[in-house]
C-alpha cells in the first residue's frame, strides 16, 4: 500500500473539516468539524508510524485522542453556557468581539 | 497516477480495495457532516467517519489505537456531542440556516488547501511504499508510555482531570 | 678717569615705592572693612599716612646723606685731578670751587609692560624733588586726616571720605615718584578721580555735583594736552633714548637728557609742540588762566579736601610736571634766551587775575581759592623765567601756609559761624571767642603775604628776585603788585572774619536756612527770638544804606549763581552734632587745633630751609633738591642699576660757571652763563639732565623794596577796611552804586570776567549741542531704525513660517498621517467581525497562502 493513500485521505478530511468550521453556524457542528480535523491528523500520524516502523506515531495519536476528548468536554460546556446566556448557539450572532 | 496503478498491480489488492471502500465511505460521510441540515444526522454521519477512521487504523496495523478510537471517540465523545445537542434544544429534525452567511467563502479556502496539500504530498511521497508489518503489540505502546513518555502521560492525566473539573465548573448552574 | 664708585644708597631710598603702595593698600582696606572698624576707617587712613611719612622721612634723610657723600667725593676727585683737567680743558673753570657732581636718582622698578622692544616699568625714582614732594604730601595728608576725624564726624559717608583721601594720597605719591611718564599719568588720573569724588562728597546737593563735574571736565581738557604731549615727546625722543641710554621715550630721565642733547631729533618743533601740550595739562591741573574757573567751584567740597587737594598738593601737580620735565620746557620755550616765554606770560596773567577776583568774594574759602590761583601763578612765573628752585621752594612753603589757612577757615566755620563760610553774613569779631584759630590765621596770612621772617618771605621774594635777575623787569613789577594785592585782599578777609561786630551766626544767632529750620525748632531759642533774629539780620542788611545791594552785608555768597553750595558744610551731618552751636562761637576742639598749629609752626619756620639771603649754608633745598647741571658720562650712567649710582668723575670743565658765588657783589644780576648744560650741547658720550641755571643774589635793597611794598599795601588795606566795613564811611559806601565805571568793574569781577558764561554758554553750548543733536538723530533714525527693521523683518518671517510651513506642511503631514492610519483602520475593520467562522476562514486562508509561498520558494 502506498502511504500516499493515507495522506491524501487525511488531506481530504482535513479540508472538509476546514470547510465545516468556516461554513457551519451551529457551535456544536463547528466542534464536530474540528473533530474531523483532529482525526485527519491522527491518520497522518499512524501512516507515518507505519512508514517509519516507529511506534512514536501511535503513541502520539493516542495522545491526540485523549486531548481531543478533553477538549470536546470543555468545549461543549462552553457551548452550554453560551446557550444559557443567549438562548441560541448560532455563532454568527456571537460577535461581541466585533470591531 | 502511475504509481497508483503500479501499487494496485504490485501490492496487496485486498488491502487496497478495503482501503478504497472505507475511504470513499469516510469522505461521503464527512461531506454529509458539513452539509446536512439536521444536526442529529450530522452527529450520526460523524460516527460513521470515526468508525471509518478506526478501520483505517486497523489496516495500518495500529490495533490498540483503533480500539481506543472506537471506545473514546465514538463511545464517549459522540455521546457527549449528542448530549450537547440535546441540552441546547436543537430542533430534532430539519432546520434551515445551519450555514453561515459567508459559507461560500469556505469552498475556495478548502479547495486551495486541498490543492496545496495534495501537490505537496504527491510530490514528496509519490513512490513510498508502506512496509508490511504485523500488528503492533500493545505492550510495546505501554512500554513507551511508561518509560520514555512517562511525563507526558502523567501530564495528560492532569489535562483530563482539569478538563473534567473545568467542564463541571463551567456548566454548573449557579 | 677715576674708577667709578657707587653712591651711598639706603633701604628707604630703594624701597620708596612703599610710600605709594601703603596708602593704596590702606584705601583697599578702608573700602572693604572700614565700616566695621571702631573708628570707621579713619585709623587705617591715618596709620597708612603715618607709615608713608616715616618712610619718606627716612628717604629724605638718606638722600641728604647721598648728596653729601657725592659732594665730598666730587670734591676729592676734583681736587685730585683739577690741575690735570684744567690743563686739558680749553675753558678752565673760573671760580675755583668744586664742581658739583650729578647725584643720580635711586630707581627701583618692576617691568609693567613689555612688547616688541618697548618696555616701561612701575616703581620709584627718588631724587631731591621727589623726596621733597613725597615728604610734603605725606605730612600734610596725615595732618589733614587727623583734622578730618573731628571735622567730618557724623558724616553719612565718613568711611568713603577717608578712603578717597587715602587714595588721593596714594595717587599723588605714585605720580611724584614716577620714573616714567606712564606712571606719572597714572598718578595724575587717580588724583583727578579723587578730586571728583571728594568735591562731590555731598552730591545730594546738585550744586556740589555740578562743581565736581566742572572741575573734572576742565582738568580733562588739560589732560588732552598731557596725553598728546607725552606722545609727541615719546616719538621724538625714543630713538635717541634707545640708542644712547638703553632706555625709551617714556623714561623721564631719558626725556630730560634728550631735550638737552641737541640731537637732531630734538627739533624745535617737536620740543615746542611737546612743551606746549604738556603745559596745557599744567594749565588745567594747576588752575592757570584760562582754565582756572574750576578751582573756586571746587570749594563746594568739604574744607579738608580744599586744604589738601586744592591748595597744597593736587593743584601743584601741574607745577610739578613742569619742574620734573623741565629741560623740555627749557628748550621748547627758549627760557634760556631771556625772551618772554609762554609759561611766564600765563603765570603773570594768573597772578593778577586771581588776585583781583579775591577782592570781591564774600565766601572765605573762595578768597583762599583765588589766592591759591594767584600763588600758582607765581610758581609758573618762576618756572617760566628760569627760577626753578624758587618755584619748588614756593611749592614747599605755600603748602604749609595755604593748607593752614584753609583748615583755619574750616575751624572758623565748624565752631564759629555755624557751618557757614559767608564772611559778610555770619562772621565778624571772631578773634575773641577763637583766639588760637585767630593766631594761626594771622601767622599764615603773614607767611602768605611775605613778611619777614615768615616762610612766604623767603620763597615768594626769591621768585620775584629771580624774575628780576633774569631780566624780566615788567614781570618783576607784576610780581610786586601781586604781592601788594595779596596783602590787601587777605587784610579784607581777616578783617571781615575776625574783627568788627559779630554778624549772623557769629553773633550766636542761627542763620535762617530752610534746611536747618526743623532742626532748630528744638533748640533753646524761642520762636520770638527767631523773629528777633530775622529782623536783626534785616536791619543789619539795610542799615545805613538805601536799597544798595552791593553795599549791604547780606549779600548772597561771592558767587552769584550758585546757591548755598558754600555754606552748609554740615549738610552731611546726620548725627546733628551741631547742638553745641547754640552756645555761640567758641574755640574748636583739640583734634582740629593741633594740626593747624603744627602747620602754622611750619609756616613760620619752613622758610629757613632755604634762606638764601642768609648765606649759602642756609640753602638746604637748593643743595639737596635742585638737580645738578652736570654732564654725566653716559657709559657710567648706564651701568648703574637700581639703587646704584656712579659719581661723576670727570668734572665738566664748562659747567659751574653759572654757580654764582661771588660774595659781596652788588646788583647781583650775573650775566648769563656762557656755557654749560642747557646752553650748549653736551660732549659726545655724555648727557645733561638739567640745565645750568643762575640764581639771583639777594641784596638788602631788593629786600627792602619788597618789604616796603607789602607794608604799604597793608597800611592802605587796613585803613580802607576800617573805614569801609568798620565805620561805614559815607563816601566809600555805595561807591559802585554811584559810579558807572566802578560799577562796571565790580560786575566784571563779580562775574569772574564772564569766563564761565563764555565757557558754558558759548563754547560748550555751541559744541556740545550740535554734536548731541546729531548723535541723537543718528541714534533715532539710523540705529533704532535698523533695529526696528530687523525686528519687523524677523516678525514677518516668523508669521510666514507659521502660516505656510508650520500650519500647512508640517501640520498637514502630521494630520495626514493620522488620517491615513484612521482610514486604514476603517478599511480593515470588517475583518474584525467578531465571528469565529470568519476568523477561521482567514486563518486557514492565510496559512494556505503562506504555505504556497513556502512551497514555491523551495521548489523553484
Amino acid at each position: 500500500m502506498l502511504v500516499v493513500n493515507f495522506l491524501l485521505l487525511a488531506a481530504v478530511l482535513f479540508c472538509i473539516g476546514v470547510y465545516g468550521v468556516i461554513a457551519r453556524r451551529n457551535a456544536v457542528l463547528v466542534l464536530m468539524s474540528i473533530e474531523l480535523i483532529l482525526n485527519s491528523v491522527n491518520l497522518n500520524f499512524i501512516a507515518f508510524s507505519l512508514m517509519h516502523g516507529n511506534i512514536d506515531g501511535q503513541v502520539f495519536a493516542l495522545y491526540v485522542i485523549a486531548v481531543a476528548a478533553a477538549e470536546v468536554g470543555v468545549g461543549l460546556a462552553m457551548v452550554l453556557m453560551i446557550y444559557r446566556n443567549r438562548k441560541s448557539i448560532a455563532l454568527d450572532e456571537l460577535s461581541e468581539m466585533k470591531g | 497516477m502511475t504509481a497508483l496503478l503500479l501499487a494496485i498491480d504490485d501490492l496487496n489488492v485486498a488491502q487496497n480495495v478495503a482501503f478504497g471502500i472505507i475511504a470513499l465511505l469516510m469522505i461521503v460521510a464527512a461531506l454529509r457532516v458539513v452539509t446536512t441540515n439536521n444536526i442529529v444526522h450530522a452527529a450520526l454521519w460523524l460516527v460513521i467517519v470515526l468508525a471509518g477512521v478506526a478501520a483505517q487504523y486497523i489496516l495500518a496495523a495500529a490495533e490498540f489505537v483503533a480500539i481506543s478510537q472506537v471506545l473514546v471517540y465514538i463511545g464517549a465523545v459522540m455521546v457527549l456531542f449528542l448530549f450537547g445537542i440535546m441540552l441546547t434544544r436543537a430542533q430534532i429534525g430539519k432546520e434551515s440556516g445551519l450555514n453561515n452567511k459567508g459559507w461560500a467563502l469556505g469552498i475556495p479556502v478548502a479547495l486551495l488547501l486541498l490543492g496545496l496539500m495534495g501537490y505537496v504530498i504527491i510530490d514528496a511521497y509519490e513512490d513510498t511504499v508502506l512496509p508490511d508489518r504485523g500488528p503492533v503489540p500493545t505492550e510495546a505502546i505501554s512500554d513507551q508510555f511508561l518509560s520514555i513518555y512517562l511525563l507526558p502521560f502523567i501530564a495528560l492525566s492532569f489535562v483530563l482531570l482539569a478538563a473534567a473539573i473545568g467542564a463541571i465548573v463551567l456548566a454548573r448552574k449557579d | 678717569m677715576l674708577a667709578a664708585e657707587t653712591l651711598v644708597s639706603g633701604w628707604f631710598l630703594e624701597n620708596a615705592w612703599l610710600i605709594g603702595l601703603i596708602p593704596a593698600l590702606g584705601f583697599a582696606v578702608i573700602i572693604m572693612f572700614g565700616k566695621h572698624l571702631p573708628m570707621k576707617g579713619a585709623e587705617v587712613g591715618i596709620g597708612s599716612m603715618a607709615a608713608s611719612l616715616v618712610i619718606s622721612t627716612g628717604a629724605a634723610y638718606q638722600w641728604v646723606q647721598r648728596t653729601d657723600a657725592a659732594d665730598s667725593h666730587g670734591e676729592e676727585a676734583a681736587g685730585l685731578i683739577s690741575g690735570f683737567a684744567r690743563s686739558l680743558a680749553p675753558h678752565a673753570a673760573e671760580g675755583g670751587h668744586a664742581p658739583e657732581p650729578f647725584v643720580e636718582p635711586v630707581v627701583t622698578t618692576w617691568v609693567w609692560w613689555q612688547n616688541s622692544g618697548l618696555e616701561f616699568g612701575i616703581g620709584s625714582s627718588v631724587d631731591g624733588l621727589a623726596v621733597l614732594m613725597l615728604w610734603l604730601v605725606a605730612f600734610i595728608t596725615l595732618l589733614i586726616q587727623i583734622y578730618s576725624v573731628a571735622y567730618v564726624r557724623g558724616d553719612r559717608r565718613y568711611t568713603h571720605f577717608f578712603a578717597s583721601l587715602t587714595l588721593f594720597a596714594a595717587g599723588m605719591l605714585v605720580m611724584v615718584m614716577a620714573e616714567n611718564m606712564v606712571q606719572l599719568i597714572l598718578g595724575w588720573e587717580i588724583m583727578g578721580l579723587c578730586s571728583f569724588l571728594l568735591i562731590g562728597h555731598w552730591w545730594e546737593d546738585e550744586a556740589n555735583s555740578r562743581a565736581a563735574l566742572k572741575a573734572f571736565f576742565t582738568v580733562r581738557v588739560g589732560d588732552i594736552g598731557l596725553l598728546v604731549g607725552v606722545a609727541i615727546i615719546f616719538f621724538g625722543s625714543n630713538q635717541w633714548a634707545v640708542d644712547n641710554l638703553d632706555s625709551n621715550g617714556f623714561n623721564i630721565a631719558a626725556i630730560q637728557a634728550w631735550a638737552l642733547s641737541g640731537d637732531p631729533s630734538a627739533t624745535n618743533w617737536v620740543l615746542i609742540a611737546g612743551a606746549a601740550a604738556l603745559f596745557v595739562a599744567a594749565i588745567g591741573k594747576s588752575g592757570q588762566f584760562p582754565l582756572h574757573t574750576w578751582l573756586p567751584d571746587a570749594m563746594a567740597g568739604p574744607t579738608p579736601v580744599s586744604a589738601l587737594l586744592h591748595s597744597s598738593t593736587m593743584v601743584v601737580a601741574g607745577v610739578f610736571l613742569v619742574a620734573r620735565v623741565y629741560p623740555v620746557f627749557w628748550q621748547g620755550f627758549n627760557i634760556d634766551d631771556g625772551g618772554l616765554s609762554f609759561i611766564a606770560i600765563i603765570g603773570g596773567i594768573t597772578i593778577i587775575v586771581g588776585a583781583l577776583l579775591a577782592f570781591v568774594q564774600d565766601d572765605i574759602k573762595k578768597v583762599l581759592a583765588y589766592s591759591t590761583v594767584s600763588q600758582l601763578g607765581y610758581m609758573m612765573l618762576a618756572l617760566g623765567t628760569g627760577a626753578w628752585l624758587a618755584a619748588v621752594f614756593h611749592i614747599f612753603t605755600h603748602a604749609f601756609f595755604k593748607s593752614c589757612l584753609f583748615l583755619a577757615a574750616g575751624s572758623v566755620s565748624h565752631s564759629g559761624s555755624h557751618h557757614s563760610f559767608d564772611m559778610k553774613k555770619d562772621m565778624g569779631g571772631l578773634r575773641k571767642p577763637m583766639p588760637v584759630t585767630f593766631a594761626v590765621w594771622i601767622v599764615s596770612t603773614l607767611a602768605l603775604t611775605g613778611v619777614f621772617p615768615f616762610a612766604g618771605f623767603w620763597s615768594k621774594d626769591e621768585i620775584i628776585d629771580n624774575v628780576g635777575h633774569h631780566g624780566y623787569t615788567f614781570l618783576f613789577w607784576v610780581g610786586l603788585i601781586g604781592a601788594a594785592m595779596t596783602a590787601m585782599y587777605m587784610t579784607r578777609a581777616t578783617y571781615l572774619t575776625f574783627f568788627g561786630e559779630p554778624r549772623g551766626a557769629a553773633a550766636g544767632e542761627h542763620h535762617e536756612d530752610e534746611e536747618h529750620a526743623e532742626e532748630h525748632e528744638m533748640e533753646t531759642l524761642t520762636v520770638g527770638a527767631h523773629v528777633k533774629t530775622l529782623s536783626a539780620a534785616a536791619n543789619i542788611g539795610n542799615g545805613g544804606v538805601g536799597a544798595g545791594d552791593d553795599g549791604g552785608l547780606s549779600d548772597d555768597g561771592g558767587s552769584g549763581d550758585e546757591p548755598h553750595a558754600a555754606d552748609g558744610d554740615d549738610h552731611g551731618n546726620d548725627a546733628g552734632s551741631d547742638h553745641h552751636d547754640d552756645r555761640g562761637p567758641h574755640e574748636s576742639e583739640m583734634l582740629i587745633l593741633v594740626p593747624i598749629v603744627i602747620l602754622a609752626f611750619f609756616a613760620l619756620f619752613s622758610g629757613f630751609t632755604n634762606a638764601t639771603p642768609l648765606g649759602e649754608d642756609w640753602e638746604r633745598v637748593k643743595t639737596y633738591v635742585e638737580p645738578r647741571a652736570a654732564e654725566v658720562p653716559i657709559d657710567e650712567y648706564l651701568a648703574s642699576g637700581p639703587g646704584e649710582s656712579l659719581t661723576l668723575v670727570i668734572p665738566n670743565a664748562e659747567e659751574g660757571e653759572g654757580e654764582d658765588e661771588s660774595h659781596g657783589e652788588e646788583a647781583g644780576a650775573e650775566s648769563h652763563a656762557a656755557g654749560g648744560c642747557g646752553f650748549e650741547t653736551p660732549e659726545p658720550g655724555t648727557a645733561c639732565f638739567f640745565p645750568s641755571l643762575t640764581h639771583a643774589e639777594p641784596t638788602i635793597s631788593k629786600i627792602f623794596l619788597s618789604l616796603g611794598v607789602v607794608a604799604a599795601a597793608y597800611a592802605v588795606a587796613i585803613a580802607f577796611n576800617v573805614m569801609y566795613y568798620g565805620r561805614r564811611n559815607k563816601r566809600l559806601f555805595g561807591l559802585t552804586e554811584r559810579s558807572r565805571s566802578l560799577r562796571g568793574g565790580y560786575l566784571f569781577l563779580k562775574n569772574k570776567y564772564y569766563l564761565d558764561a563764555l565757557y558754558e554758554n558759548v563754547i560748550v553750548h555751541a559744541v556740545a549741542h550740535p554734536i548731541a543733536n546729531a548723535v541723537y538723530w543718528f541714534n533715532q533714525h539710523v540705529l533704532d531704525a535698523t533695529v526696528d527693521k530687523v525686528g519687523e523683518g524677523t516678525k514677518r518671517t516668523g508669521i510666514w513660517m507659521y502660516d505656510n510651513i508650520d500650519q500647512k506642511i508640517i501640520d498637514g503631514a502630521v494630520d495626514g498621517s493620522g488620517q491615513v492610519a484612521s482610514e486604514a483602520g476603517h478599511a480593515l475593520q470588517p475583518t474584525q467581525s467578531g465571528k469565529v467562522s470568519q476568523y477561521g476562514a482567514l486563518l486557514f486562508g492565510a496559512a494556505a497562502v503562506f504555505a504556497i509561498v513556502l512551497v514555491i520558494v523551495n521548489v523553484s
